[in-house]
């Protein structure tokens, strides 16, 4: 299967790991993902002003472009590039007169039909790829080993986006237990990890991660795992030193893990709270492997 | 009328001229009767120094051009800049990294673009100039470098932009980090370097004198590039990317 990728800015910055073991994994899956080959931010956040239709170009143009490949579906690895996106789409949809605007506004460059479509790799992977044939792949399952999920706001709000249940999503818990681990979970699993002030406030981040972490240890968890790059860079970062801190997963390097990958293939060295000695206390890579 | 005399009128500046046709801006300024000190360099294209705003008659949007490298039209309403400033953060070339983050530290404005494509279709070049910025804030350096490598620093994009981006000025130093940074180390260069500081390169320069047209034809036509340690391909950046410039036939320029 081929799909169309738009990664983002962030997958190719601060990320890079998540998008290495993405790649590996859906080799292992044999999905390709072709990278479009010219695209733009995404423009971060979705513009709450619907008549400033400037704020609005960056997405839309992204459909536009996709659509020019001939192609009306693309995938990203990006919580909030898929937001973004998705809530840009969404908007357009609603009134096709918006989308005329930004056409008219692109001086004629940009010729969107509305038709296009985001696609969240965990999406991809449940509705298309399915768990049953995630499951089938797995060769090293990641028995005795206890995960928390974490969500967070992209995936899941605005509901009109959501790519599950916003109230109680299942597809991380339905993804780890096809790889044979056993998930803990609790209600602070949707709570919004601060986000970007983290620029400004970094205290309110760190109690947040705080309360998420310290209920997914209460609940047994040795793991956390996510989607989300700025979500990653909150928890990986900022869980203070009362306890022992939690590893944090991107879903994509445990699939690689249970799919018995290379570790070098799964950017596992680019955290700041080390990944390996859970991975070792389990036996899930070998004894003395090198991750960088 | 205008057709048929051979005139056309512009505005320039507020005031109506008559020229004739087939004349470039620059030249049809000179004609109206201006003394170009300023605004005016190279008169080739290559310089940047002559960016002009008009608009048509005809249509409500503002156009943008080198006035050596546009033919006057009838109905032009044409103002020069001389040039658009830009604050350019200072930097030391020796004392940066090519790291992800470096172009946007050092012009954090483009975290700002909203990829609404007026400088690119404001770039007389015809370059990709949204895309190289886009580049840019994502880190790829090289692909920064390539986009904007015809850049003349005009500066037509930054004097569009609603997001202030200093477009040229990114790409000048996407180019020197790619360029001495990122850029593929050359042994047969540094190998050559080292044959030509022994100094003794008569016999070798004779030996070339001594050859016929034909002969040196053939040498360069067979010419070989360099392939670099890892990728035995022949190493040419350039082909990977969609760069505007006519392809260059080199047979021709040797018959001159």
């Amino acid at each position: 299967m081929q799909v169309a990728y738009y990664p983002g800015c962030t997958i190719k910055v601060s990320a890079q790991h998540h998008e290495r073991a993405a790649l590996a994994v859906l080799r292992a899956l044999n999905i390709e993902l072709c990278e479009l080959p010219e695209w733009n931010c995404c423009g971060v956040l979705h513009s709450l002003t619907d008549d400033n239709l400037i704020r609005h170009m960056a997405p839309i143009r992204m459909f536009a472009r996709l659509e020019e490949q001939g192609a009306h579906e693309m995938t990203t690895l990006c919580d909030m590039c898929f937001n973004t996106l998705a809530q840009a789409n969404t908007w357009a949809k609603e009134r096709p007169e918006r989308i005329r605007a930004i056409n008219s506004t692109s001086g004629g460059e940009l010729d969107y039909d509305g038709r296009a479509q985001i696609l969240h790799l965990l999406q991809l992977l449940r509705d298309r790829v399915g768990l049953a044939a995630i499951k089938a792949r797995v060769r090293r399952p990641l028995r005795g080993l206890t995960i928390y999920p974490y969500y967070g706001c992209k995936l899941l709000r605005p509901s009109e986006v959501a790519m599950d249940d916003p109230e109680t999503p299942r597809v991380l818990h339905d993804l780890m237990l096809a790889l044979g681990a056993t998930v803990a979970e609790g209600p602070l699993q949707t709570q919004c990890c601060g986000s970007y002030h983290v620029v400004d406030r970094e205290q309110l981040v760190t109690n947040r991660v705080a309360a998420t972490t310290d209920e997914a240890r209460e609940r047994g968890a040795e793991a956390l795992v996510l989607s989300c790059p700025l979500c990653h860079y909150n928890f990986d970062s900022f869980q203070g030193s009362n306890h022992a801190a939690l590893p944090i997963f991107y879903y994509t390097q445990l699939m690689g893990i249970a799919f018995g990958l290379e570790p070098e293939e799964l950017g596992l060295d680019a955290h700041r709270v080390a990944l390996l000695p859970v991975l070792l206390e389990h036996e899930l890579v070998p004894e003395g492997v090198q991750v960088n | 009328m205008s057709e048929q005399t051979g005139m056309i009128t512009m505005q320039l500046m507020g005031k109506n001229y008559q020229v004739p046709t087939g004349l470039t801006i620059m030249a049809a300024i000179e004609y109206a009767g201006y003394k170009l000190v300023r605004g005016a360099g190279c008169r080739g294209g290559f310089c940047g120094a002559c960016p002009t705003l008009y608009r048509r008659s005809d249509n409500h949007r503002i156009f943008t051009a080198l006035a050596c490298q546009t033919l006057v039209e009838d109905g032009m309403c044409l103002v020069q800049m001389p040039f658009v400033p830009v604050v350019s953060r200072r930097y030391d070339l020796h004392q940066i990294a090519a790291k992800p983050n470096t172009l946007l530290q050092h012009f954090p404005e483009i975290a700002g673009c909203v990829a609404c494509n007026t400088c690119t279709r404001a770039c007389p070049q015809g370059l990709q100039v949204m895309d190289y910025v886009q580049a840019s804030l994502r880190g790829d350096i090289e692909r920064a470098a390539m986009l904007s490598f015809d850049c003349i620093a005009c500066g037509i994009c930054s004097s569009r932009c609603p997001a202030d981006i200093k477009h040229y000025a990114v790409g000048l130093l996407a180019r020197r980090l790619y360029g001495k940074y990122v850029t593929p180390d050359s042994p047969q260069l540094a190998a050559r370097v080292a044959e030509l500081q022994t100094g003794n390169l008569i016999a070798d320069l004779n030996a070339l004198m001594a050859l016929s047209q034909e002969e040196l034809r053939a040498r360069y036509e067979q010419r070989t590039f360099e392939t670099s340690e890892e990728n035995k391909e022949p190493f040419s950046a350039i082909q990977h990317y969609n760069s505007p410039m006519d392809p260059v036939d080199y047979k021709d320029e040797i018959e001159v």
